[in-house]
C-alpha cells in the first residue's frame, strides 16, 4: 500500500524528470576504504553543524531584537524568560565553535592526504572560501549579545580591518557603520550574519557539493595505484550514508552534553563608556593571528608591525587558498615530503601562537 | 574596413556595459558608506564637583559620544586625556596602584602626561583641558584641535 504510493510518486516524477541518471548515479557512486576512510566523514560533520546553526539562528531570530539598548535585553530574555532559549543560544554557540573546528580538521586532512590534487582544485578553493565564510559569521555573531567582552574584540578586530593599507579605513567604516562601533555596528552584523552571509554560504556549498559528486572521493597516491583487484570499497548508498548518519549522531549528542553541562554566558552589557577589562580576547580560531600581531614589534623597517603583519597573513591566506596551483612536488624517494613539510610548520605555528595567546 | 566596423561595435558596446555597470555599482557602494552624523561641536563639559574626586583616582567622563578620562593626581591636579587607546581603539583606566594609565586590552601604558611608555600603543593619549570652577570641574576640548 505504502510502497504502491511511493511508487506511484516515482513514476509521475520519472516520467517528468527523468530520474533514471540520479538513481543510477547514487547506485555506483562508492566511497574507498583505507586506513585514512575516517577523513571522509569530516567535512560531512561540518555540513551537518551549519545544518544545526542554520536551524537554532532561525530560532533564535524569532527572540532577538538586534540594537543597543535591545540586544543585550533580549538574550536575557531568551536565558531567563523563554523556555530552553538558554538551549538553543547555547547549542548555537558551541555548535559555531565544533563547526569551525570540523571545517579546519576537513581542511587540514585534505590538504595531508593531498586531495586537492588535480582534478579537485576547485573543490578546495570553494573549501577555503566556506571557512573564511566561517570565520566571518563567528566574527559577526561574537558582537551581536552586545556584551563587554565582545564589544572590545569588535572594536579591536575593526581596527586591525583598518590598518589594512588603502582600503583599510574606508572598509573599517562601512562595517561599523560609523567611525566608532554603536548600534549601527550591530545592525550591519546582523544584516551580514543572517542574510548575506548565509546566502553567500549555501551558495558555495553548493558548488562545493557539486564538485564533490562530480569527481567522488579522492584516493591517497599509494592506493590509487593497486590494482583494481586489491582496492576496497562500500558503496555509498546506504552503507556510508548511514555511517555518516551515526557518526552525526554521536556529534549531536556531545553538542548537546557540551551545551547542557556548559551553556554559553551572557556576560556584562557592553557599556562604551567603561574601561576595557582584562581579558580581551578573540575567539580562539582568530587568536593565532591576533598573537603574532601582538608580539610584532611596533616598526619594523619602515612600515608598522601591525601593517606588516596583517598584509603577511593576507598573502599567506591567499597562498593556501591557491595551494593547487603552486604545490610543490617531492621525489618519491624523499622521506620528508615538501607539502608535508609545509602542512606540519603551519598547524604548529598556529597550534603554538594559539597556545601563547591563552598562556601570556 | 569590415573587421574595423566590428572592432568599434564592440567596443562601444564593450564601454556601454562598463558605463552601465559603473552607474548600478556606484549607489550601492555609497549607499553602505555611512553618512556623517552631525557631531555637536562640544567645546567643554561638566564633570562634576572637586570633592566627588578623591586624589589618585580616574574616571570616564561622556565628552559627547567620545570618552574621556579625568584624573585626580595624588598630589590634587586635574588632567584629562581622550580615554581612547592609540593603539586599537580599547578604552583605557586609571591604575591607583601604579599611578599609570593602563589599557587592559594588550597591557599599553601612559605616564600622566599621556605619553604612551610601555606596551604596544603607538603615540600619546590626545589630552583635554580641565577648568576648575566655584568647585566645578569643567572638560575643555584642545583648542589646538579645532
Ligand atoms: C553557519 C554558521 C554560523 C555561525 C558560525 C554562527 C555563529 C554565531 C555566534 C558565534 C553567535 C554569538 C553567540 C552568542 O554569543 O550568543 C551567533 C549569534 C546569533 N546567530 Fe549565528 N551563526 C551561524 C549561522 C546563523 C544563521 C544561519 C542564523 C539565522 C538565520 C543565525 C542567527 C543568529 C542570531 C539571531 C544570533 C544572536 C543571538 C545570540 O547571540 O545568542 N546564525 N551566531
Ligand atoms: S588597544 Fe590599548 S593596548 Fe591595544
Amino acid at each position: 500500500m505504502k510502497s504502491n504510493m511511493v511508487k506511484k510518486v516515482y513514476n509521475w516524477l520519472d516520467e517528468r524528470y527523468d530520474l533514471t541518471p540520479l538513481i543510477e548515479f547514487a547506485r555506483h557512486k562508492k566511497v574507498p576504504v583505507h586506513e585514512h576512510t575516517i577523513w571522509y566523514y569530516m567535512g560531512g560533520v561540518t555540513l551537518f553543524l551549519f545544518l544545526i546553526q542554520i536551524f537554532t539562528g532561525i530560532l533564535l531570530s524569532m527572540y532577538y531584537q538586534p540594537g543597543p539598548d535591545s540586544s543585550y535585553e533580549s538574550l536575557r530574555f531568551l536565558l531567563t524568560k523563554v523556555r530552553f532559549g538558554w538551549l538553543i543560544r547555547s547549542i548555537h554557540s558551541w555548535s559555531a565553535n565544533l563547526m569551525i573546528f570540523f571545517a579546519f580538521v576537513h581542511m587540514f586532512s585534505t590538504f595531508f592526504t593531498r586531495a586537492y590534487k588535480k582534478p579537485r582544485e576547485l573543490t578546495w578553493v570553494t573549501g577555503f572560501i566556506l571557512l573564511s565564510l566561517s570565520m566571518a559569521f563567528g566574527f559577526s555573531g561574537y558582537l551581536l549579545p552586545w556584551n563587554e567582552l565582545a564589544f572590545f574584540a569588535t572594536k579591536v578586530g575593526t581596527e586591525i580591518v583598518g590598518a589594512v593599507p588603502v582600503v583599510g579605513p574606508i572598509i573599517m567604516k562601512v562595517l561599523r557603520g560609523g567611525s566608532d562601533v554603536t548600534g549601527a555596528t550591530i545592525y550591519r552584523f546582523y544584516a551580514i550574519h543572517i542574510t548575506l552571509l548565509p546566502a553567500l554560504f549555501m551558495l558555495v556549498l553548493a558548488l562545493h557539493l557539486v564538485f564533490v559528486q562530480k569527481h567522488g572521493m579522492s584516493e591517497p597516491e599509494h592506493l590509487a595505484n593497486l590494482p583494481e583487484s586489491r582496492k576496497k570499497y562500500i558503496p555509498f548508498f546506504p552503507n556510508f550514508l548511514l555511517r555518516d548518519l551515526i557518526l552525526w549522531l554521536i556529534v549531536f549528542d556531545i553538542l548537546v552534553f557540551l551545551a547542557v553541562y556548559y551553556p554559553w554566558e551572557l556576560g556584562l552589557k557592553a557599556d562604551p563608556f567603561a574601561p576595557a577589562p582584562a581579558g580581551i580576547r578573540p575567539e580562539w580560531y582568530f587568536m593565532f593571528m591576533f598573537q603574532t600581531l601582538k608580539l610584532l614589534p611596533g616598526h619594523i623597517l619602515f612600515i608598522e608591525g601591525e601593517v606588516l603583519g596583517i598584509l603577511i597573513f593576507m598573502v599567506g591566506g591567499l597562498l593556501w587558498m591557491l595551494v593547487p596551483f603552486w604545490a610543490l612536488k617531492g621525489r618519491p624517494d624523499q622521506r620528508i615530503q615538501p607539502m608535508e613539510f609545509i602542512g606540519v610548520v603551519v598547524l604548529i605555528y598556529i597550534g603554538v601562537m594559539t597556545i601563547l595567546g591563552y598562556a601570556l | 574596413m569590415e573587421l574595423n566596423r566590428r572592432k568599434f561595435t564592440n567596443m562601444l558596446i564593450g564601454g556601454g556595459l562598463l558605463g552601465w555597470l559603473a552607474s548600478v555599482l556606484y549607489p550601492l557602494f555609497t549607499y553602505l558608506i555611512p553618512p556623517r552624523v552631525e557631531e555637536q561641536s562640544l567645546n567643554s563639559v561638566k564633570a562634576g564637583k572637586v570633592d566627588d574626586f578623591p586624589p589618585n583616582s580616574g574616571k570616564i567622563i561622556k565628552f559627547g559620544r567620545k570618552p574621556v578620562l579625568l584624573i585626580r593626581t595624588e598630589t590634587g591636579d586635574f588632567r584629562a586625556f581622550s580615554a581612547t587607546c592609540t593603539h586599537l581603539d580599547c578604552i583605557v583606566q586609571y591604575r591607583e596602584d601604579t599611578k599609570h594609565i593602563w589599557c587592559a586590552c594588550h597591557n599599553g601604558m601612559f605616564d600622566l602626561t599621556g605619553k604612551n611608555i610601555a606596551g604596544p600603543p603607538p603615540r600619546p593619549l590626545m589630552p583635554y583641558g580641565v577648568r576648575v570652577q566655584k568647585n566645578e570641574i569643567i572638560i575643555e576640548k584642545p583648542t589646538n584641535l579645532g
